[in-house]
């Protein structure tokens, strides 16, 4: 036999004495006692928590169920998502318009814009909240005409016109508006320059460029906190609680004010805060999906993928 | 007797301090194509993007078809275009970057359509097609509905080129085209360039690539420290460039 082929074949097959090459890998992980040991510690804690959790005589779990589709509750249910996408809505256009005052060329913009971030971001959502339902204390009436003390077209009594809902409504918003202009802004920078220019230098006007070539780009870089920022006013709608602003712990609380059951029910309210917070997460995910087109890969996998991963057991080896 | 397509004269810019064009004067004739070439920060880049007004030049006139670019000229003094009229202007000029700027979250397809339908109002279905016959034009109709990431430097060239035909200019601006391309693709790039030479397009080029300026080029312009040391017909520059500045620069090059 020629002495090549032979070598040539010892390269492919399988040599007499070394491994087999075509055959697949054959790695022993090693054992790893840690892991496996604080698996099953946490596997543990989780179904004692459960446990007690569910036994609890406390609890009243009874009474859980029976207030988790009660009328009222609903009602207080709608009243958190009413406030909750307006307040959203608001604040980000607001949010969008005062990264663009924060950009513009003009002194007078960039520094009303900075204030208005700059007060808002520093004083507590609580106390704005509180200041808009108390505003008839310092405005009691509201009216169209000329400013600087000039005569009045129309007027309206404050009180009549900021309801609970209102004033929930305006400080959430405004003060959402305040971070939402930072995260636009943000945004707005990680556009390349070079994409307004090319866009410029086809024609285009500079509000067309912002719409058609500068914002979708932002909104990668916008859509994912701002998603956190929803799921955050989900939960921070509570705090309208102090100005009777109806919503589902106000009504939570009303209840248990009546019939004492207050554990029982700031648990169903909780457990529709998580409903509401896992929905906008799934919600999140899609958008997110959305606005990565043409920049390929920037979210991990599909949702299920995402959950499947963290509810698998052992993971494999790495 | 018509005007030249670019007219340039005395034009001055600076950043701050810094001068960066110390009196630029050029005429371009129509369907010339001029290539300038000149050292790093000698002023190419700011020369051609003050074409097309995204510099203002602090003196001095540009004009383009003979049509003052940027400005309003009355009684000698000049005020800055409305809006509308500066972007009619540019639409007429196509600009091609050394880096492409393509829009990333449009595919390649609608890249090319993007000016039409945004600033020439032409409908969806009537962009799709001449997008899609400038596409073929630059060989990438098969590649029409990829994203610019999906696409070689190249290819994403090509369609840059594609995009600012589509606007139908009369004067082409190309900024260091094929710079940031791996050398196996510049080729491709400079096949395109030189079939739109062909075509009868006034071209100002700003390039290293001395076999397109010689082979391509009607006229050679060899800028150094913001002022034009030299120009003439490319392959006299070339083979006896005058300056001891475009010898050094050359020799380099070269
Ligand atoms: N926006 C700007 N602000 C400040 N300085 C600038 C600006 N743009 C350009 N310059 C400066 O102007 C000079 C000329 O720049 P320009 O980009 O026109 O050179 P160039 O000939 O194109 O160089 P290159 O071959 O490196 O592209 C450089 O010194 C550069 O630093
Ligand atoms: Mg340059």
């Amino acid at each position: 036999m020629d002495r090549t082929v032979d070598k040539r074949d010892a390269a492919a097959g399988p040599a007499p004495d070394g491994p087999d090459l075509a055959q697949p890998n054959r790695i022993s992980h090693p054992l790893r006692p840690g892991r496996w040991l604080a698996a099953g510690v946490t596997a543990l804690v989780l179904v004692w928590l459960g446990w007690t959790i569910a036994v609890n005589p406390n609890l009243h779990w009874d009474i859980v169920v029976d207030y988790q589709f009660d009328r009222v509750i609903l009602e207080g249910l709608w009243v958190t998502i009413q406030l909750t996408v307006a307040s959203m809505l608001i604040g980000v256009v607001l949010g969008v318009a005062v990264a663009l005052m924060q950009t513009s060329s003009s002194r007078i913009l960039r520094t009303g814009a900075m204030a208005y971030v700059w007060f808002f971001r520093g004083t507590p959502l609580l106390v704005q909240l509180i200041f808009w339902f108390n505003i008839a204390l310092i405005f009691p009436e509201i009216g169209l005409g000329v400013p600087f003390g000039g005569p009045k077209l129309v007027t309206w009594e404050t009180n009549t016109l900021v309801t609970g809902f209102v004033a929930a409504l305006l400080g959430l918003s405004i003060n959402e508006g305040a971070y939402m202009s930072e995260i636009v802004r943000a945004g707005l920078r990680a556009v390349d320059p070079g994409q307004q220019e090319a866009a410029a230098a086809l024609g285009m006007s500079r509000s067309k460029i912002m719409r058609r070539v500068v914002l979708p780009q932002a909104m990668r870089i916008i859509v994912p906190p701002t998603g956190n920022q929803f799921i955050s006013m989900l939960k921070t709608t509570s705090l309208v609680s102090v100005i009777a602003g109806a919503d589902l712990l106000t009504v939570a609380q009303r209840l248990y004010l009546t019939n004492f059951e207050v554990i029982a029910l700031l648990i169903v309210a909780s457990i529709w805060y998580l409903v509401l917070t896992t929905v906008a997460s799934v919600g999140q995910h899609h958008l997110e999906r959305r606005f990565s087109r043409g920049f390929g890969g920037t979210v991990p996998g599909t949702l299920r993928g995402r959950i499947g991963r963290n509810l698998r057991f052992t993971g494999s080896a790495r | 007797m018509t005007a030249p397509m670019v007219r340039c004269q005395r034009l001055r810019k600076s950043f701050g301090r810094i001068e960066v064009l110390r009196g630029i004067d050029l005429v371009i004739e129509r369907g010339q194509v001029v290539c300038v070439v000149g050292p790093s920060g000698s002023g190419k880049s700011t020369l051609l993007r003050c074409l097309n007004h995204l510099e203002e030049p602090q003196a001095g006139r540009v004009y383009v078809d003979g049509e003052l670019i940027g400005y309003d000229e009355r009684d000698g003094r000049l005020r800055p275009l409305p809006d509308a009229r500066l972007r009619r202007q540019r639409e007429s000029i196509g600009m091609v970057f050394q880096r492409f700027h393509l829009f990333p979250h449009r595919t390649a397809l609608e890249n090319v359509m993007e000016g039409l339908v945004a600033v020439k109002g032409v409908g969806t279905a009537e962009a799709r097609k001449r997008a899609g016959d400038l596409l073929d034009r630059v060989g990438l109709a098969d590649r029409a509905h990829h994203y610019p990431a999906q696409l070689s430097g190249g290819q994403q060239q090509r369609v840059a080129i594609a995009r600012s035909l589509a606007m139908s200019p009369k004067l082409m601006l190309f900024d260091e085209p094929t710079s940031a391309l791996d050398p196996e693709l510049v080729g491709e790039v400079l096949e395109v360039m030189k079939d739109l030479a062909a075509s009868g397009m006034t071209m100002v080029v700003v390039t290293h690539e001395m076999g397109f300026a010689r082979e391509v080029g009607d006229h050679l312009v060899f800028m150094d420290d913001g002022l034009i040391i030299e120009q003439g017909p490319p392959r006299e520059v070339l083979a006896a460039p005058r300056h001891e500045r475009t010898r050094a620069f050359l020799s380099k090059v070269l």
